[in-house]
């Protein structure tokens, strides 16, 4: 019988509250299972089980639990599940985080009721839903094209999405977004952590990015948009490939030593529409092709706006990779996120005066900065690493 | 396409990239990703969305065209 555990999703996270269960008691799990949707500053995130088995105990729902806390047991599979051969139970000091007087209680208010009133079944063909009930409808999560219209001609508008919303049992009319002032909250825990803890230097350098452009633009010219690549991919994937070369960069700092990342796992920055910052994992970026490294980002921007990350994005990340894109600033020197001991950033790409082989010609140019940990590198190596950005980004046929 | 058809099809497309955005309140030669506040993301998702609802091929170099409502009435009504 192991525990499952409330994970940390970040630096700062202390407590998460479990708002649904993906899983029912009994039902068997296997590494990599979505078995939760955990609320936390930063969201709702999908959280995934790496243990294999049977679950069972879950905690109620609406709780907010500490870090560390049991969430569930998972019983391994062959595991017997009758109690005279089951281990003995847990000493009373476990920390089990909900007295069980209180968890049907609690269990029954944070149930999701259907929705009783103003659904309709889901129509054959696209309702008509007025512009400001879509937005509205999208803003409070709810599905407008599955809503009776009482306007004209039947068409949904503001006074039904308000309706259908205020139906809703409180915690699933909520958006799977995240809320402002939470998220504002736990970026600002982070980041005072990593300014009052870890001792920053900083380097820059500039990269001629006409190479990686002409490549781009011949890649992008034959093909359809879905299968267009942004800059952005090559920056990571450049950024990814140099961290390969110089691991010293790649992974965490704690305890007092530096523990390098077990692959090279890129937190990408998303700039979240309305505030806020997340950055999750791209999974191994080094060893992705481009078009898979596009459609993962794709993905990954799209689900940090909507909910939807998973909790190994959130606690994997070896190092943070920020791109400020076509209408950013120029450069960024950035904050590390703890624990991580780096920060890489791309300013916008910018057509300036450049010299080549003597001469002064135009050229897109882009500048390339590095945040790093003073406990876990010199200077010395994060030039190294600039330098191996640069050079990946002068030979964009081998990314 | 008439243009009522081409602008309905941008809000919805937006709608979907950036469901707070009002179109109503963007001037027909302004820069929808300043307008808007479009990352690069945010503007091929755009592109892609007007691809897959027209039916029509954007190449690449076309995409500047998609900017303004005005263009882009403009190119997908020609």
């Amino acid at each position: 019988m192991a525990d499952f555990l409330m994970p940390a999703l970040g630096a700062d996270m202390e407590t998460g509250t479990v708002v649904e269960w993906r899983v029912r008691a009994g039902d068997r799990v296997r590494p990599g299972d979505v078995i939760a949707v955990v609320e936390t500053h930063k969201g709702a995130i999908d959280v995934e089980c790496f243990l294999d088995g049977v679950i069972d105990e879950l905690v109620p729902l609406g709780q907010a639990l500490p870090v560390g806390a049991v969430m569930a047991r998972v019983r391994a599979p062959g595991e017997a599940a009758a109690p005279a051969a089951a281990p003995p139970p847990p000493p009373p000091e476990a920390p089990r985080p909900s007295p069980p007087a209180a968890a049907p209680q609690a269990a029954t208010a944070a149930a999701p009721a259907p929705p009783a009133v103003a659904r309709a079944p889901a129509p054959a063909t696209r309702a008509r839903v007025s512009p400001a009930a879509r937005r509205r409808a999208q803003a409070l999560g709810v599905d407008a094209d599955a809503l009776a219209g009482t306007g004209a001609d039947g068409a949904v508008v503001l006074a039904d999405v308000e309706r259908a919303a205020a139906a809703q049992p409180a915690h699933a009319a909520k958006p799977r977004g995240f809320d402002p002032a939470l998220m504002r909250q736990a970026i600002a825990a982070a980041m005072a952590k990593s300014k009052r803890e870890i001792p920053h230097y900083y380097l820059q350098s500039t990269v001629d990015f006409t190479a990686a452009q002409a490549w781009l633009d011949a890649w992008n010219a034959e093909r359809d948009a879905i299968d267009r690549l942004l800059p952005a991919v090559l920056l990571l994937k450049a950024a990814a490939r140099a961290l390969v070369a110089v691991p010293a960069l790649n992974g965490f700092f704690a305890d007092g030593a530096f523990r390098p990342g077990d692959g090279v796992h890129v937190g990408w920055a998303v700039s979240l529409r309305g505030g806020g910052l997340v950055a999750p994992a791209v999974h191994h970026a080094d060893r992705r092709t481009l078009p898979e490294l596009m459609t993962a980002l794709r993905d990954l921007v799209q689900r940090a706006r909507s909910g939807g990350l998973r909790s190994s994005e959130m606690t994997d990340p070896t190092v943070t990779v920020t791109s400020l894109g076509d209408r950013g600033a120029e450069s960024v020197l950035g904050v590390i996120y703890p624990p991580q001991v780096a920060l890489i950033g791309f300013g916008r790409i910018v057509v300036r005066p450049w010299v080549v082989d003597g001469r002064i010609a135009p050229r897109p140019l882009v500048a390339l900065s590095l945040a790093a940990d003073h406990r876990a590198s010199d200077g010395h190596l994060g030039g190294q690493l600039l330098a191996a950005i640069d050079a990946a980004l002068q030979d964009p046929a081998s990314l | 396409m008439t243009e009522t058809e081409i602008r309905a099809l941008a809000a919805e497309v937006l709608a979907g990239i950036a469901p707070e955005a009002d179109l109503a309140t963007v001037g027909d030669d302004e820069d929808l990703r300043d307008a808007l506040d479009l990352d690069s993301m945010d503007f091929m998702n755009f592109v892609i969305g007007l691809s897959q609802a027209t039916g029509r091929k954007i190449p690449d170099a076309d995409t500047p065209r998609l900017q303004t409502l005005r263009s882009l009435v403009a190119y997908l009504g020609g």
